[in-house]
């Protein structure tokens, strides 16, 4: 049920001049991270805390590594939480979930891992408050161990509302860890940027944007 | 279908590729009758535009007959339609603003990592234009998918011929705001750098919004012949130094407002041009805007500088100081194409826009690479170039 545009393969992009254009970015983009984040870390000690979010300046927290997003979706509150709340509507813009089964409290993922294995999940849910927040965490059965938790709040100027993701992660040992590891830690917020925007992008038109000009075969 | 693909710098080719079919519920295909080459697609085929593929099908000015629909696609089989080359949700906050070419919700999000990186924000996307605008395939061909078929494509009553108004689907709309963006007042001069399709536009539509005087500077007599057709007064800059004559032309002034309707392959050997041209080759996401800083140091103090012209990357020696110190006012972007159509073909209907008198040549759409060249090499003839599948 997760399939969607598969026309265009990333690996096409790395043909001539789009290529060096990631390259002359992401090398530019890499030296001002690595510059910052040695400035930072050098007088972040002595700074009063400011309002950003702390996983925009800490990628870690306590043996776990930290990714959040915020994104404005031009619906109610209770609508996007309601969407969100069944877990069973994940897959549809989380590309790398499989299936979602819930009982009760208790939620199995099956994520898409290396080389058409796959990864299970169980996870519980912590707390929930209606139209507000919900918080889960793995069980101990879990490949992986990680946390979640994703926020709900009126945008401001009637534009909707602000949906707010994080999650926390320590990868597991072993071949399947170090892809999750290597797969996460490539781009870190990559993964939940285009989440939530295809969770945009279906919450506000119904459909999620694809180039690709035949369906997919499922 | 056949259809026109981009494999390189100056390499387009006519192949058999896979017929669209409707893939999201509000898509329609379209049976293309019309379609046009535009300057945009110019910078295609010279390859300073990031993000293209080979193979991607290039075009996105184009009309046809509506062939099939999706559940939620609010056309009809047989209705002839205009599409804009802008893909818009209609739903996101900048559909709601009327600011189309913004859209957050066309552009596929595997799309929009490299265009965030580069622009800080992802646009919408495009038909026909490089994977940072979607690399959706493009209107060059027998046959298109377009999402939001509900939002985008105007339908065109009886009446009126495919060459009348394939324009609305660009390069109308596009010289249309870029004179609504110069915010012109009576008594007003403006300056529009660049006679080709989207600067003779701009000059009609300058003129219809009561500008005293348009000054149009190319270097080709064919094109500058059609702007003083329109009504314009002409510099010639292979010549005439154009900023002296600008100064002299409005008394002394500068003019009111300045267009530049050139974008990123500003032509000449000025030095910046030179200097520019080089960084181009050398591929470090340079553009090239000798006529951008032309117009920033000609334009009046307080005056107003709309950008219609397409610049992709980063510009070198930008004239900072004149936009700060003289109080300038810039406004540019992808047209808002949608924010146009129903007014601009209503002007169709009555006659006020003559929309037909820059089409040069007419090809069918088996010659497109023949036409590309031309429009490239042979600009002073060749102004528009319209193909037939
Ligand atoms: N904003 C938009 O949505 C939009 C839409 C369509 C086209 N465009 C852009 O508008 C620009 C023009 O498009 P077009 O189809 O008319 O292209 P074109 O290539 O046919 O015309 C460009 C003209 O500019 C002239 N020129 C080059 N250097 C000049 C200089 N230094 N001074 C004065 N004139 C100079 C050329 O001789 C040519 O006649 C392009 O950059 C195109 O990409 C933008
Ligand atoms: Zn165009
Ligand atoms: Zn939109």
């Amino acid at each position: 049920m997760a399939h969607r545009n598969t026309g265009y393969h990333e690996g096409d992009d790395t043909r001539g001049s789009p290529e060096m254009w990631r390259v002359v970015l992401f090398g530019a983009a890499a030296g001002g991270v690595y510059y910052l984040a040695r400035r930072t870390r050098q007088s972040r000690r002595q700074r009063p805390a400011d309002s950003a979010p702390q996983y925009v300046r800490q990628h870690r927290s306590g043996g776990y590594a930290v990714t959040g997003r915020t994104v404005t979706i031009a619906r109610p509150r209770n609508e996007v939480y309601a969407f969100w709340r069944d877990f069973t509507n994940l897959p549809a813009f989380m590309e790398n979930v499989r299936s979602v089964d819930v009982t009760g409290d208790l939620t199995r993922w099956v994520i898409a891992g290396p080389a058409g294995s796959e990864v299970t999940l169980e996870t519980r849910i912590v707390e929930d408050r209606e139209n507000d927040h919900i918080s889960w965490r793995s069980t101990s059965g879990s490949d992986i161990d990680t946390q979640g938790s994703v926020s709900f709040r009126d945008a401001p100027g009637g534009r909707g509302t602000e949906v707010e993701a994080q999650i926390a992660y320590v990868p597991p040992g072993g071949a399947v860890g170090r892809w999750i590891a290597k797969a996460f830690q490539k781009e870190p917020a990559m993964q939940g940027r285009r989440e939530l925007k295809r969770l945009k992008m279906l919450m506000e038109t119904g459909e999620i944007a694809t180039s690709s000009n035949r369906r997919p075969n499922a | 279908m056949r259809a026109l693909t981009w494999h390189g710098k100056h390499d387009v080719r006519i192949e058999t590729v896979p017929d669209p079919e409707i893939v999201n519920p509000r898509d329609a295909i379209i049976e293309v009758t019309a379609t046009a080459i535009c300057g945009s697609d110019l910078h295609l085929y010279d390859a300073v535009i990031p993000g293209m593929q080979r193979g991607d099908i290039l075009g996105h000015e184009f009309m046809g007959r509506v062939v099939d629909t999706g559940a939620k696609s609010t056309l009809k089989k047989g209705q002839r339609v205009v599409v804009p080359f802008t893909i818009s949700c209609g739903k996101c906050f900048f559909c709601d603003k009327q600011l189309f070419s913004a859209c957050d919700n066309s552009n596929p999000v595997e799309k929009q990592d490299v265009t965030e990186a580069l622009y800080g924000h992802s646009v919408s996307g495009l038909f026909g234009y490089s994977h940072l605008t979607g690399g959706y395939p493009g209107g060059q061909a027998e046959y298109v998918r377009v999402p939001f078929s509900n939002v985008g494509p105007i339908v065109i009553p009886d009446g009126f011929e495919d060459e009348q108004v394939l324009f609305l689907s660009d390069i109308l709309p596009t010289g249309w705001m870029a004179a609504e963006n110069a915010e012109i007042e009576p008594g007003d001069t403006v300056a529009v750098w660049g006679c080709g399709p989207v600067g003779l536009f701009a000059i009609q539509s300058a003129l219809l919004m009561g500008a005293a005087r348009v000054i149009a500077i190319d270097e080709y007599p064919g094109r500058l012949a059609l702007a003083r057709k329109l009504g314009a007064d002409t510099i010639d800059f292979k010549q005439t130094p154009v900023l002296e004559a600008l100064m002299e032309m409005s008394g002394g002034f500068g003019p009111d407002a300045v267009i530049d309707a050139v974008g990123m392959e500003s032509h000449g050997f000025a030095p910046d041009t030179v200097m520019d041209n080089i960084k181009q080759t050398v591929g470090v996401g340079a553009d090239s805007g000798h006529a951008l800083r032309e117009a920033l140091m000609a334009v009046r103090k307080g005056g107003r500088v709309s950008i219609p012209g397409v610049y992709g990357g980063f510009l070198d020696k930008f004239p900072l100081g004149a936009l700060m110190e003289k109080g300038l006012q810039i406004k540019s972007g992808q047209t808002h194409v949608q924010r146009y159509l129903k007014d601009l073909l209503d002007r169709i209907r009555e006659g006020e826009l003559d929309t037909t008198f820059m089409i040069s040549h007419r090809l069918p759409l088996e010659e497109a690479a023949e036409g590309y060249h031309n429009f490239r090499y042979n600009q002073n003839d060749w102004t528009k170039v319209v193909l037939k599948p």
